[in-house]
């Protein structure tokens, strides 16, 4: 808790703060080694409220479209948004879209394992990745607009077009370079460190 | 609004948006004579505040008062009365929900008659400063200084600042709101000094000009939406998931404490750079030390000096931040020491036990002397007490009952 968010320029990885372009890589091999890769727009992008806006929320759906075409052919990228905070209730639809209040049905639900957050208010984002990380296996990665997320397995900081956009282009970069499944070997190495009593630093 | 873009230009009072590090570490000061009430005007007028909202209550009345000067000359944009210091705590929750700049001031009763706002406003996120001149809290009424109240704020989730001069009082006004408005912090500050003692007495401030003033708080920065009465935490109270009895209504609120509390942690990256640091260490190699934070601080300096005199060095840690708690540099300051006395200006001394819950070896701490209820600490009864742990005769001083 509270742990040092990067620097501009930076990202971090489980904590580790890191260059930002090791980062990207990083990001993309866990989308290509997912078995659900899901990206998770938040309402600062699925609204038209800006300019920017709007150019964000396109190069999101190219980001995922890059990701259709270049995850490996078992895969099943998904697009879930996160249209507003209210709680749910008596359920959501887990199929439809995602809510801060209880993530982790969605993730349980469409059994993802790799997912990344953008445009969601930087509270809200971190309240949902608190829930997953305490209640699932998801590899979270974060494109946050401000400082970073501390909550997130990966987070970069200062998210714009042309990070997203640099994001699809190391997933097109890697494509057929990372085995379906790699996440699973990847996240079970890191349990098995843990077990051990070592650090994911 | 884009704060960044906005630097360079100036305001409807001809005062220029400046970068914050520059008017800070570079701008020129000018030393000014002033007492601590106007010394918060003075900070104000360049805080660019958008809403001030007042009630009196000794002795912050009249700095209340003096920023509402302030408003008739047009550096504040609007400044209102509240009915009570729960109206006032609440209108400041409004304020900032809109999207404004805050700033408010209270004291001691007003502080506790209000209390239920600060862990809704630390919960909402809403970035307010809140100036706290301590004083006395207990039956039968005192307005004297007394640093009580501060202890009640710890666990609001808020950031807690507590200064010694008048001069950290200007500073840490101006660099509050800079820390308290981070996206990764964005957190109520309170903004604590011992009443009366900074207050109401006169002392030479180096001031910032005039004709710069701090960049406005940009909303869009916000980690919450602004005024969303469909989404928590606006609509909170009308939410169902805030009553369910099910683990995920529990999992919400429990991520959500410990989101607020992670980012007290992580303004230490915010405030570290401005402060130079949670905490400010003189001699921490001695064997002795003295630690505290406020004005006890400033009568633990005297004391060391009427102790080297009798030939016994004695260092000094000063805690400038309560919340984010600066945990490891008081274990790192305090390694060496065989005894650490804590000075305090109230009767529980839980800035002792705060120390003891910190340090290995707590039996090295000593709490006290304590005064409390307006009275002061001279220097004279620090050095008694550390004498008297050491166990050197001393003679008692007059008039303390001891």
């Amino acid at each position: 808790m509270g742990n040092a968010l990067p620097d501009p320029g930076q990202a971090h990885i489980n904590g580790r703060i890191v260059p930002e372009e090791e980062a990207f890589e990083e990001a993309a091999r866990m989308f290509l080694g997912g078995t659900v890769p899901t990206i998770f727009p938040g309402p600062l992008v699925l609204w038209a409220w800006n300019e920017k806006a709007k150019k964000k929320a396109k190069a999101i759906k190219f980001l995922y479209e890059t990701l259709k075409e270049c995850a490996p052919r078992e895969a099943k990228p998904m697009l879930i948004p996160m249209p507003d905070y209210r709680p749910k209730y008596p359920k959501i639809n887990p199929e439809v879209e995602i809510n801060p209040n209880h993530p982790n049905l969605t993730i349980w639900h469409n059994k993802i394992d790799v997912c990344m957050f953008v445009g969601v208010h930087c509270h809200q984002a971190n309240l949902s990745l608190k829930i997953i990380r305490g209640g699932t296996n998801c590899y979270t990665i974060a494109m946050c607009a401000q400082a970073g997320h501390e909550d997130a397995c990966l987070s970069f900081r200062d998210a714009s077009v042309e990070k997203i956009m640099h994001l699809a282009e190391w997933v097109k970069k890697l494509k057929d370079a990372v085995p379906f499944g790699a996440l699973k070997k990847h996240v079970a190495a890191l349990e098995k460190k843990d077990h051990a009593g070592g650090t994911r630093n | 609004m884009d704060s960044h873009s906005i630097i360079g230009t100036k305001n409807k009072k001809g005062q220029t948006f400046t970068d914050p590090y520059h008017l800070f570490f570079e701008a020129p000061r000018i030393p000014s004579f002033f007492t601590g009430s106007e010394v918060i005007k003075e900070a104000i007028r360049r805080a660019s505040v958008d809403l001030m909202v007042a009630y009196p209550i000794t002795p912050q009345s009249e700095a209340a008062a003096l920023i509402g000067e302030l408003y008739a000359e047009g550096y504040v944009t609007d400044y209102m009365r509240g009915e009570n210091e729960f109206g006032v705590m609440s209108e400041c929750a409004g304020g900032a929900f809109g999207g404004a700049r805050v700033f408010t001031t209270t004291a001691g009763p007003g502080t506790m008659r209000a209390m239920e706002n600060f862990p809704m406003w630390s919960g909402a996120r809403l970035p307010i400063e809140m100036i706290v001149t301590c004083r006395g809290i207990n039956s039968p009424l005192s307005i004297q200084p007394d640093t009580l109240e501060i202890y009640f704020l710890l666990e609001t989730g808020m950031l807690v600042w507590h200064a010694e001069t008048a001069q950290d009082f200007y500073d840490w006004i101006l660099m509050g709101f800079m820390v308290a408005e981070q996206p990764d912090v964005h957190l109520p500050i309170a903004i604590c000094c011992d009443g009366f003692f900074v207050t109401h007495t006169k002392d030479v401030v180096n001031l910032t000009p005039a004709d710069m003033c701090l960049p406005p708080y940009d909303p869009y920065r916000s980690p919450v939406p602004c005024m969303d009465m469909e989404c928590p935490p606006v609509r909170m109270m009308r939410d169902p998931f805030v009553m369910k009895s099910n683990y995920i209504s529990y999992a919400t609120h429990a991520s959500w404490q410990q989101e607020v509390r992670a980012a007290i942690e992580r303004s230490r990256k915010h405030t570290i750079p401005l402060l130079h640091g949670l905490i400010e260490t003189e001699n921490v190699d001695a064997d002795i030390l003295i630690v505290s934070s406020g004005t006890a601080v400033s009568q633990g300096r005297e004391a060391i000096r009427l102790l080297a005199e009798e030939g016994l060095r004695v260092g000094l840690v000063k805690i400038k931040s309560l919340r984010p708690w600066p945990y490891h540099e008081i274990r790192e300051a305090t390694k060496s020491a065989k005894y650490i006395f804590v000075p305090e200006f109230n009767v529980a001394g839980w800035m002792a036990r705060e120390i003891k819950a910190t340090v290995p070896d707590s039996d090295r701490v000593i709490a006290g002397p304590h005064v409390a209820g307006g009275m002061t600490m001279p220097p004279e009864v620090i050095v008694e007490h550390i004498q008297r742990a050491l166990g050197k005769s001393v003679a008692t001083l007059a008039g303390r009952g001891s």
